[in-house]
């Protein structure tokens, strides 16, 4: 067999994915010295964090004094439902604040309060506001600051470059081998460590705000280089997505919508969270609309709308209201704003969200309200980490951003994964930077591995009678979405697994037309190994977590179990079989304890 | 369901011609949608770029009808029923596959841009700013970088020779943008002569009718841009030295 040609390339550190975990360890990478080369799928600046819109979320007190990092600590595995790793949780909430505003030090523009200090919104499970935000466009605003920031570092970037596969020598990754999507060349980046901040894995749903990227490469190539993954059963359901009219159907409306007065009601016009809280956020939720009205402008002296709970919560209940048959015409509930602020609030809150719908229905946000429902958002699960250093299972892998599992346990606060991204963005950065100065001499990558990398990669050319990439996507969304989906039976998760067994086989047999050049055929029958992987890791997970918790409902297991609240579901895999184990969650100390404990 | 043919561009630089495709679109659909069902069924090769298909992340940019658009906030029912619709990639930057083109010159402009180099803070310790002054910045810190007024704009667009010396509207904008930040201290003035061409421009507003993000490219960015060259001192006109003054800040 004739031997596969590729460039090569050296560094230190490189970093898979230029969203925000990856420029921000990319930057800091780089300001220690260590040479750093910067991956990506798409061009620069395109990563899903340019969507993010609500904001970023970080206890700078600078609209309630009372934040600070305890209370956001506890917010945070509150919502995650207790399952979180907690020190990634406490160094999150200590350093957010640092990171929001060295993004200001680098130029970022917040929104500001009245004494010129940067704004803070009210979200979802956060006590006080606390999301710094620009408009409805924060990711923008963070990716441009971190990119132009970032090209003056000296990283180099390698854009619309896919890796496919890690390499080792021994134990230790050595390197990443992929192509150029320009070309359909082949590339090997040796390194010392490489970072992974490929983000999540949404493209195995069919109604999902994720784009194509999002088919778990990052999951996939940890796992496939012998590391663990955890929390793969822990999805987010978002639980305002528009459902008409079609021509803006999926997109995402911001929980900043409820966040600045918007409420969810029925086809009765019933504000029905107030029939869906459940017993853990009692205490600090308004039981009637009088107090929710209040609290808008009162919050020392009333509890908060339940509007605003965490979203599994709002998933569940949205979904319970249109199975009840209380839904809006088109299967969702209604959004109102527009009869509870005035038009010129709501521009200036809502600016890019009020121009796309008008754009591209003519919906008036202003004047009428809005369809939604859930759809899916976010995954919690992913590669297992060290929560100081970010390093994976295996030596000289580390993981950031949503690639990495275990900050936001069973279920993320909204606001949480911009602030995620620039944490432990950095330390991810920082860590791999040490690790690969401390090691001297150089890494092997085994030339025999590559080769048979290559080869398989060009397969799919080999086949011109095979399968149809995208009817094979296409299959795998819907078995993902019916089978494993907000709401989840033993019985339809075993059947998922089934489907995904043949679908694996299907894929094996995938085909190709056209040439190597930007083929968008060819790019989606590859990535359809990983997007098989982590559906199968999910829906392996939640098979085996029989309790329900945060974005993990079982209608089999409809509570919470305190047993499954003390461990965590890793899976590994060894020679192609994955397996799965449950692992004790990491013993919170006693003072973090009791900061859960208080009623703030 | 309505259907269309789409004309669209199908070649390398090797060559390359308009090839027809006949469609049934959904409700609502928009110029990506129907790009995606081509992929799906008949040309799975088809090369195209897009994220968000949310307007967001400036990916899909192509020539629709000869009007440079994003396909993603294209409506299908913008057009008649039955009517012909030609797709094709921006023209102004040389060509890759199909609608995807090779922009690398925008990443080379933008690494030639003098970063901003801020003031200290606030004994606290703090920045202060207050939403008036942000405002004016936060309009040009909205482009999404879909590089449609850089394709629209025909001195980029006509003369190759102009390219190494003309960064183009969307990099006046960012430089713009920089020097309305309340808090830098960089004079990018005459550097935006000396090394981005402003000079080239004449005005003629292509660039500010494309921008998806409405942003006023000229008449917010490029023309204040210019009288300040002119060393144009008139506060009314040029709002920037009324509220901040060039004043201690230091040249790029
Ligand atoms: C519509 C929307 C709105 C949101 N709003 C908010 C919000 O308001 N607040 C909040 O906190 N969170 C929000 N989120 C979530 C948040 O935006 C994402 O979780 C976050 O941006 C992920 O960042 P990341 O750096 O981990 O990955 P990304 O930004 O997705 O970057 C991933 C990078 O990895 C690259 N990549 C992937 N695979 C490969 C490969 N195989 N080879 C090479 N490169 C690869 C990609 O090209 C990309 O550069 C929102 C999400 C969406 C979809
Ligand atoms: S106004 Fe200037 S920058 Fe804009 S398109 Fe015309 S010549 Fe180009
Ligand atoms: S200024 Fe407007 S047209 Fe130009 S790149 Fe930015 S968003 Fe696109
Ligand atoms: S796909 Fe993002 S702007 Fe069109």
């Amino acid at each position: 067999m004739a031997t596969v040609q590729y460039e090569t390339h050296e560094h230190d550190v490189i970093v898979i994915g230029a969203g925000g975990a990856g420029l921000r360890a990319a930057i800091e990478a780089a300001a220690q010295g260590v040479s750093v080369g910067l991956v990506c799928k798409s061009l620069l600046g395109k990563a899903h964090t340019v969507m993010a819109e609500g904001g970023i979320a970080a206890a700078l007190g600078n609209v309630w004094p009372e934040d600070n990092w305890q209370v956001h600590f506890r917010d945070t595995m509150k919502g995650g439902r207790m399952v979180n790793n907690w020190r990634m949780a406490q160094l999150h909430a200590q350093e957010a604040p640092e990171r929001v505003l060295e993004l200001e030090r680098w130029g970022a523009l917040f929104d500001r309060t009245k004494d010129g200090l940067i704004s803070q919104r009210d979200f979802g499970g956060h006590r006080y506001a606390r999301l710094a935000h620009v408009g409805d466009r924060t990711g923008l605003e963070m990716i441009r600051t971190l990119q132009y920031h970032g090209i003056h570092q000296g990283i180099d970037v390698y854009m619309e470059c896919k890796i496919e596969r890690l390499t080792k020598d021994g134990d230790r990754v050595s390197g990443a081998f992929g192509y150029w999507r320009n070309s359909g060349e082949f590339v090997l980046f040796k390194a010392k460590a490489v970072v992974l901040a490929t983000g999540g894995i949404g493209k195995a749903w069919k109604i999902t705000s994720n784009s194509w990227e999002y088919t778990g490469d990052g999951q996939s190539l940890a796992l496939w280089a012998g590391a663990d993954l955890i929390d793969m059963e822990f999805v987010q359901f978002h639980p305002t997505h528009m459902v008409w009219p079609p021509s803006v159907a999926g997109l995402l409306v911001t929980e900043g919508v409820r966040g600045d007065g918007g409420t969810l009601k029925n086809k009765q016009g019933e504000r029905f969270m107030f029939n869906h809280i459940p017993d853990l956020y009692k205490g600090e939720t308004a039981d009637n609309i009088e107090e929710a009205e209040r609290w808008y402008t009162d919050k020392k002296n009333n509890r908060r709308t339940p509007d605003l709970l965490p979203r599994d919560i709002v998933a569940r209940a949205i979904r319970a209201e249109v199975k009840a048959g209380r839904g809006s015409p088109h299967g969702g509930v209604f959004l109102d704003i527009a009869s509870r602020r005035p038009a010129d609030y709501i521009r200036k809150r809502l600016p890019s969200m009020y121009h796309q719908f008008k754009e591209l229905a003519d919906v008036d946000i202003t004047k009428e309200p809005m369809e939604v429902g859930p759809a899916q958002h976010y995954v919690m699960g992913g590669v297992r980490v060290d929560a100081d250093s970010t390093a994976a299972t295996v030596p000289g892998l580390f993981a950031a951003g949503e690639a990495a599992g275990g900050m936001h346990g069973s279920n993320r606060l909204g606001g949480n994964s911009l602030s995620d991204l620039l944490v432990f963005g950095r330390r991810a950065g920082l860590h791999a930077a040490l690790y690969a100065k401390n090691l001297g001499g150089r890494l092997n990558v085994d030339a025999g591995h590559v080769q048979a990398i290559a080869r398989e990669t060009l397969e799919p050319f080999n086949r011109t009678a095979g399968e149809n990439p995208y009817a094979i996507q296409a299959d795998l969304q819907d078995t993902m979405q019916n089978l494993v989906g907000i709401i989840r039976t033993e019985e339809e998760l075993k059947e998922a697994l089934k489907k995904i067994e043949a679908l694996k086989a299907r894929a094996r047999k995938v085909g190709g037309g056209g040439g190597r050049t930007y083929n968008p055929g060819w790019h989606t029958a590859l990535d359809l190994k990983s997007l098989l992987t982590v559906a199968e890791c999910c829906a392996m997970a939640a098979l085996e977590r029989k309790e329900s918790r945060g974005g993990h409902t079982r209608e089999d297991h409809p509570y919470s179990d305190d047993t499954w609240g003390t461990v965590n579901v890793v899976l590994s895999q060894r020679d192609g079989v994955t397996s799965l184990r449950r692992e004790p969650l990491p013993k919170m100390p006693d003072e973090l304890k009791a900061l859960l404990q208080e009623r703030t | 369901m309505p259907t269309y043919t789409m004309r669209v561009f199908r070649g390398d630089p090797g060559g390359g011609e308009f090839k027809d495709y006949r469609v049934e679109t959904g409700e609502g659909m928009v110029v990506l949608d129907v790009i995606h069902r081509i992929q799906a069924t008949e040309a799975p090769d088809l090369a195209c770029r897009w994220n968000c298909k949310a307007g967001k992340c400036g990916s899909c940019s192509a020539e629709i009808n000869g009007k440079p658009r994003l396909m993603c906030m294209t409506r299908m029912n913008l057009f008649e029923e039955g009517e012909t619709i030609s797709v094709a990639p921006i023209r102004t930057f040389p060509l890759i596959r199909d609608l995807v083109t090779d922009v690398s010159y925008n990443y080379e402009k933008a690494k030639q841009v003098p970063p901003l180099r801020l003031k200290p803070p606030d004994p606290d310790g703090k920045y202060r700013m207050m939403q008036e002054d942000v405002d004016r910045a936060q309009e040009f810190h909205k482009c999404i970088e879909c590089f449609l007024c850089q394709d629209v704009c025909h001195v980029i667009r006509d003369h190759e020779e102009h390219k190494p010396k003309f960064a183009g509207p969307r990099f006046f904008i960012k430089i713009a943008g920089l020097a309305m930040h309340p808090l830098d201290t960089v004079d990018r003035t005459k550097w935006v002569g000396t090394h981005a061409g402003v000079g080239l421009c004449n005005i003629t507003k292509c660039c500010t009718e494309v921008c998806p993000e409405h942003i006023h490219i000229t008449d917010n960015g490029i023309i204040p841009m210019k009288e300040r060259m002119a060393d144009n001192v008139d506060p009314v006109v040029w709002l920037l030295r009324k509220f901040r003054g060039a004043k201690g800040k230091q040249p790029a």
